[in-house]
């Protein structure tokens, strides 16, 4: 048995081998289809990810009527852009403005709304994040760079139930003259979960 | 362990830039073998976090994500019967084990991801409570699951947002039926729920059954 630096494991307690095993059992056993499994790693590694929660916030920037509809009827609205499903079946969207800011989390576990932002980042799903997103979001902002201002009203929304939360991040100025094409490539995986804000680069600007 | 909102010494947020989905090729296996077993329904998603919440404190914190998903998996995967510990030590079946047919198809994946599973209900519940309401979260503490964070039990808050009818974890995780009632989005001030120091004009909204809470 050779050793690396960093293959400081155990074999038995390697979970590469553990999960190996495990898996060519279900498949031995007929519980499983590997080719079901490529689809869902494909899908959730290639197909769904924050530039599907990107569309529909620069949908909302752009287009009145949906944004009224997102936020008053978040499933519908999202299915409008052709996403929904899995750990999206019912989805919020509440909005940034100049005087509100929101802030999600999950303080059980890691829900996280899928169908337009993906699989959650390790520090989303992380004991720091978790514990102190609702005691001291101000300071976790401070820590993602964003200083929000006294006045401002912070609301965090604590995803214990099957309720999966998008924020609507406030639309930078200087960007009137943008399609929906160029706002989406502005939004960012972290405003939508209320951890950032969103600027426009010098570069950006049309 | 899991109950983690409000706690302190957990340390700073630890970023990553440019982060993969996932950071191992085994953690891609679990997250699909964990979705595809699910499709057996012979848990539901009560159940499977519950199973990660019984996974020791010291191992919790210790673990990362997928490894505490994974130990979890093959509890349930014991539990509800679909292997035997002997199994996965020769890496054989057991034929005394019954085997179910079919495994989830390419087809029923997409199908999976598209729809999800549903955990509203469509059942002629009443709510017990308005928008508007004040509410106080009830001082529970079940041994068992429980989506009723420790934070806010004994708090007072307002209900902000009636989600509608949907299962009820408590009872469902223990496969003790569904339950259903509503679910509402309450609003809990920040000062109510940490004290002076909280700024006064935050809030914390936490979506709640009607069965954890009463009149205030």
């Amino acid at each position: 048995m050779t050793t690396t630096d960093h293959d400081h494991q155990d074999a038995p307690s390697d979970p590469a081998l553990r999960v190996k095993a495990l898996e060519s059992l279900l498949v031995a056993k007929g519980l499983v289809d590997r080719a079901a499994l490529e689809v869902l790693i494909d899908t959730y590694e290639h197909k769904i990810g924050p530039r599907n929660g990107a569309r529909v916030v620069a949908r909302a920037w752009s287009d009145p009527a949906y944004k009224q509809r997102l936020l008053s009827n978040a499933d519908a609205a999202i299915a409008e852009l052709g996403y929904g499903g899995m750990q999206g079946e019912h989805m919020v969207v509440v909005e940034n403005t100049a005087t509100i800011h929101n802030l999600v989390v999950c303080t059980l576990c890691s829900c996280y709304p899928w169908p337009v932002l993906g699989l959650p980042p390790v520090w989303y799903k992380s004991a720091p994040y978790r514990s102190r997103a609702v005691i001291d979001p101000r300071g976790v902002l401070r820590e993602f760079g964003l200083h929000l201002a006294d006045a401002v009203e912070l609301r965090v929304w604590d995803s214990t139930a099957e309720l999966r939360y998008l924020v609507l991040p406030e639309r930078p100025a200087g960007t009137q003259s943008m399609d929906d094409t160029e706002l989406a490539a502005l939004v960012t995986r972290d405003a939508m979960v209320g951890v950032a804000r969103i600027t426009v680069q010098h570069g950006d600007r049309a | 362990m899991h109950d983690m909102g409000g706690m302190h010494g957990m340390g700073p947020i630890q970023q990553e830039r440019n982060e993969p989905v996932f950071h191992h090729l085994w953690e891609r296996r679990v997250f699909a073998l964990r979705r595809a077993m699910g499709a057996w329904r012979r848990w539901n998603i009560d159940v499977s976090r519950h199973e990660v919440e019984l996974v020791p404190a010291a191992e919790y914190l210790r673990m990362s994500y997928y490894e505490r998903q994974f130990a979890a998996f093959l509890v349930l995967l014991e539990k509800r019967g679909f292997i035997r510990p002997a199994e996965l030590e020769s890496g054989t079946p057991d034929p005394g084990v019954p085997v179910a047919v079919p495994a989830l198809s390419v087809d029923k994946a997409a199908e999976l991801i598209a729809k999800g599973v549903p955990t509203s209900r469509d059942v002629p519940v009443a709510p017990r409570f308005q928008i508007g309401q004040h509410v106080r979260a009830r001082n529970i503490n079940p041994t068992g699951h429980t989506r009723e964070p420790r934070y806010v039990r004994g708090k007072l808050g307002i209900i902000h947002r009636d989600h509608g009818v949907f299962v009820f974890p408590d009872t469902n995780a223990h496969f003790l039926g569904e339950k259903p009632q509503h679910v509402y989005s309450v609003r809990f001030a920040a000062r109510e729920l940490w004290g002076a120091d909280a700024a006064p004009q935050d809030g914390v909204y936490v979506d709640l059954w009607d069965d954890y809470l009463e009149p205030a």
